[in-house]
């Protein structure tokens, strides 16, 4: 069973985030990046499904600063290959980054066809769509989301896949190979990895890399302005009886729709 | 005049959701500023007796097909994107709940049209669709211009109060064919339902926590009956846990679980640090603390100086109140 | 019987369990005499399938595979109790006990989530609560002190005080924090801090097993002292102490290194006079592991708190070379949970019982994991009204408010 892990790095919001000068987007100075949560969980559910059902993973991503250590580290936790597009323009928007994987997949070297595409069924900064749904759109290929649990058939062509809903109630699904599946949670935690596993793994493997296509599309939306929400500094202080301070609460929670 | 502004109606086992309200209440005022009218799209099987519901709307268009009796978002994507292919609406407005999320992206990839995620407010602005979307964890807001017909938005939950959308008025109701695929690609098999007594916390809308406030262990019944009527559960801080009043799967914090409901209730919880690395994300954190210079204070929105033990029972008498239950 | 100093590792060839037989410490380890006081005076003793006697045992047969596959061995809080009791004095907690954890880390199944986010987090942020490397500094601002950051002002300094985490980010270790720069202040010290620049010392993440990510933070520390010129490092952190004394200078570090608490006790004459307020508290010291048994440093503690007007000392009953471990030592700060799930009682739990029990209502302690954990444990336990705790630097500060 061949699976694809596509994996990208986002603002790391533990830092304080910044506009930047032009108004529209993040400052850079005080910009880290860190890889999509998501995506960490869709990198443990393939290794997950490995280690169960066999197969290869591949662990793929559009260059970008510090995607080499996550590269390395899924190297070092089991990835069997790591793959780097280099030379895209930067940043992409999702639907930009989906439009250039489905062009780019089927060059990538020994790469197709792969069984499942996986990866985190959401990021943060997924302005203009979600990578899992309009990749499986333009490879036309099936897709389902927000994915907490999956087992593979492949001499069957099929996956059982779980999808959660509220309440934790979750829906099983069949769904036909290939197929893009959104994770939202692994099956377990992510694992962790020592760190001298991952400085020996980047001693001992390479990340392949093939060069991005030519851009053909352009994210539509235009973005007109950036800005930090109402910041909050000290909680309002509701005063009263308990009895008048519960009504003021319903009231609040009512106007939110939370009762 | 443009086309009309549609709301995707959302319904999950036999229940129209709050967000599809709320987006009835956006979808009229932008319908309004556009000059067209307000269009609910209505999919599913056997599911039409949901369409009387939605007379905030000037028109509901119905597709009835098996493969669209559960969420699935290859019937879906086929379905609506015949149904703008055919009427070509202005814009479609979708709420981002774990049944539709995917929905947005589906359809902008199939169709290539414009898409604007995680919005919390749409206008009009000089006959174009302007968006506010939150970005980076509720951290920046960022406004876009949203262009091209149809354009494709996909709202956060909360942006209009949905109670002024549930009117009693029936509107036309269309019944249009689709022709999906009987056996689709993507294919519902089952609901599983969670394990009685095994409750994920982070799944949680609504959590009443409680910490050393709470004193003793009866007094959580307390937490349950308010959270009952909010229709969450309980949750706690480490101590409580320590104590074996709740097991560990209600722990929340450094050592425990991280959770980011709706609502956080923080019912006698000092606000330690390893706590309130757990909690701080919530979108509405109200504290209750006898301790005025409690730490939870700075992390709450709101905040209210008393006794748990007085103020949860009022907390539930008003919530159950407001919902008209009576206990 | 106090510890007697011991000397830094080698530097030369790297010692692994494979080659420990073979190497000078390995032979010394073969003189393990199987007496056992290592697994009596283990504070998880009931607990630890494999104490040192045990491990050594397995060694000697062949058999190691079997305890580097038990994960038994993440009860080990690196208290130093079995090395300190040793009566070959073979160094347990220094050299075999971190290479056997390094093993078994490696080897986990599963790294409970707790320690997993806290190496993760220190790996990425330089401490081990997630926060920002941007704000490790900002306590410094509220010090109602000047203090020079090297980062903006990098002219040769006397004393370069290396802050470590818990005392830069957690609010009760900022409290530590100012009380040591207003005594730093008071006594005319030159002194800078790191800042922003300044990681953890990884200390904790060594003795989990964590060796990788204490080489990477080891070898930013060393480009970074080499940046600036200064004479000594003073630590809040007993862990960093042992950092620096033990495992920097096998990369060339060679600069005097001492904890705050020794190093304010050689300033004792100097800072009498400054201790002007009276404080009617009365005390009980608990001994740290890295400054009391690891390193000698019983007395320096105590002279400091007796030089305060109006504090009485008592001395719980395990004390100096008895103390009982606070439990957060060797990954221990985060494997709460852990322990909790296997039924454990914590440590902290303990040692709280028998302050009480002194009818102290101040538990002084030296080393920042110590807060947290001590007054934790006095909220659980409920005794949080009857006991307070104190670091030996916020007595000092206390006593000097109003003086100039």
């Amino acid at each position: 069973m061949n699976t694809l892990v596509l994996m990208k790095m986002v603002p790391d919001i533990v830092e304080e985030l910044e506009v930047g000068p032009d108004g529209k987007s993040l400052d850079l100075e005080s910009l880290r990046l860190i890889v999509s949560e998501r995506d960490d969980h869709a990198l443990e559910q393939a290794l997950l499904l490995k280690e169960r059902r066999g197969g290869s993973i591949t662990t793929m991503a559009i260059e970008s600063p510090d995607i080499d250590d996550v590269l390395f580290t899924a190297l070092a936790k089991g990835s069997d290959r790591a793959v780097k597009v280099a030379g895209a323009a930067s940043p992409l928007a999702t639907s930009e980054a989906a439009a250039l994987l489905a062009r780019i997949l089927p060059d990538v070297p020994n790469l197709m066809p792969v069984d499942l595409i996986l990866t985190g069924c959401q990021a943060i900064d997924d302005l203009d769509g979600l990578l899992a749904p309009c990749l499986a759109e333009r490879l036309r290929i099936p897709y389902l989301g927000i994915v907490t649990g999956i087992d593979v058939d492949t001499e069957a062509g099929r996956a059982t896949v779980l999808k959660e809903y509220a309440g934790g109630v979750r829906g099983e699904y069949a769904v036909s190979l290939p197929a893009v599946l959104g994770i939202q949670a692994a099956e377990k935690p992510p694992r962790y990895v020592p760190v001298a596993k991952v400085r020996a793994t980047m001693k001992s493997r390479t990340i392949d890399t093939v060069p991005a296509p030519a851009r053909d599309e352009t994210s539509q939306l235009e973005i007109l302005q950036m800005t930090k929400p109402e910041a909050t500094g000290r909680a309002e202080m509701l005063e009263g009886s308990p009895e008048e301070v519960a009504s003021k609460v319903a009231d609040m929670l009512s106007a939110r729709g939370l009762v | 005049m443009a086309g009309n502004v549609w709301v995707l109606a959302e319904h999950w086992r036999g229940r129209l959701s709050d967000p599809t309200f709320e987006l009835l209440v956006l979808g009229r005022e932008l319908a309004a500023g556009l000059e067209s009218r307000l269009e609910a799209v209505l999919l599913g099987h056997r599911a039409k007796d949901l369409a009387g519901s939605l007379g905030a709307a000037d028109s509901v268009l119905t597709v009835d097909h098996p493969s669209l009796a559960e969420p699935n978002p290859e019937a879906y994507c086929l379905a609506l994107a015949a149904l703008v292919e055919e009427r070509k609406p202005r814009s479609l407005l979708v709420p981002l709940t774990n049944v539709s999320a995917d929905v947005p992206s589906l359809l902008s990839a199939r169709l290539r049209i414009s898409l604007a995620n995680f919005c919390r407010d749409v206008r009009v602005l000089d006959g174009g669709l302007h968006a506010r979307c939150l970005l980076y964890g509720g951290k920046m807001e960022t406004t876009v211009a949203v262009p091209g017909s149809p354009a494709v938005l996909g709202i956060l939950p909360g942006s209009r109060a949905g109670s002024e959308a549930r009117v009693d008025r029936t509107p036309s109701i269309e019944e249009v064919e689709v022709a999906l695929p009987s056996e689709g690609r993507v294919r519902f098999a089952k609901y599983i339902e969670p394990a009685a007594g095994d409750v994920d916390i982070t799944q949680q809308d609504a959590l009443v926590s409680v910490g050393r406030g709470i004193q003793t262990r009866d007094n959580i019944a307390l937490a349950e009956e308010l959270a009952e009527a909010l229709g969450g559960v309980v949750s706690a801080s480490r101590p409580v846990i320590d104590q074996g009043w709740l097991p560990l799967t209600r722990q929340v914090g450094k050592s425990g679980a991280t959770v980011k409901p709706k609502l956080y209730l923080a019912a006698g919880i000092s606000g330690a640090p390893e706590h309130v690395e757990g909690m701080k994300s919530a979108d509405l954190i109200i504290a209750i603390n006898t301790d005025p210079q409690a730490p939870i204070f700075t992390v709450a929105h709101y905040g209210i100086v008393g006794d748990v033990l007085d103020v949860l029972p009022a907390l539930s008498e008003a919530v159950r109140a407001r919902k008209g239950i009576h206990a | 019987m106090a510890l007697t100093t011991t000397e830094p590792a080698e530097a030369a060839t790297e010692i692994t369990l494979d080659n420990l037989l073979e190497s000078p410490q390995g032979r010394n380890l073969l003189t393990c005499i199987q007496c056992g006081v290592c697994a009596g005076t283990c504070p998880y003793g009931d607990v630890m399938d494999y104490p040192p006697r045990r491990i050594i045992g397995m060694l000697r047969a062949g058999l190691i595979e079997d305890v580097l596959v038990s994960d038994s061995l993440l009860h080990c809080v690196a208290c130093y109790a079995c090395m300190a009791k040793c009566p070959r004095g073979l160094r347990l907690t220094e050299v075999l006990l971190p290479l056997v954890k390094e093993q078994v880390f490696s080897r986990l199944p599963e790294v409970p989530a707790e320690l997993q986010k806290a190496l993760a987090n220190t790996l990425r942020y330089g401490n081990p609560m997630g926060e920002s490397a941007r704000k490790r500094a900002a306590w410094a601002k509220t010090a109602g002190v000047p203090i020079r950051v090297l980062s903006e002002d990098p002219r040769p300094v006397d004393v370069l005080w290396f802050v470590e985490c818990y005392t830069s980010f957690h609010p009760r270790g900022q409290d530590n924090s100012r009380a040591t720069a207003k005594i730093l202040h008071a006594l005319g010290v030159d002194f800078a801090i790191l800042g922003n620049e300044e990681k953890c010392a990884g200390e904790c993440a060594r003795l989990v097993g964590e060796a990788g990510l204490f080489e990477t933070l080891m070898d930013y520390h060393m480009a970074l002292l080499h940046k600036y010129k200064f004479n000594r490092i003073i630590t809040s952190g007993a862990h960093a102490y042992d950092a620096f004394k033990y495992e920097y200078p096998s990369l060339g570090f060679d600069h005097a290194v001492e904890h705050t608490t020794p190093f304010f006790a050689r300033y004792l004459d100097s800072l009498r006079p400054l201790l002007k307020r009276r404080l009617d508290y009365t005390v009980t010291y608990h001994d740290s592991c890295c400054l009391g048994r690891h390193n000698g440093f019983y007395e320096e503690p105590r002279r400091l708190l007796k030089a305060i007007p109006g504090v009485k000392l008592v001395e719980m009953p395990h004390n100096r070379i008895n103390s009982i471990c606070c439990g957060g030592g060797g990954g221990g700060m985060w494997l709460d949970t852990y322990f909790k799930a296997k039924g454990r009682e914590r440590l902290a739990d303990r040692r709280v019982k028998e302050a009480v029990g002194t009818g102290a209502d101040v538990l002084a302690i030296s080393c920042p994991y110590e807060i947290s954990r001590f007054e934790d444990s006095l909220k659980v336990l409920g005794y949080d009204k009857k006991m307070v705790v104190r670091d030996v630097v916020e007595l000092l500060a206390e006593a000097m408010e109003g003086a100039p």
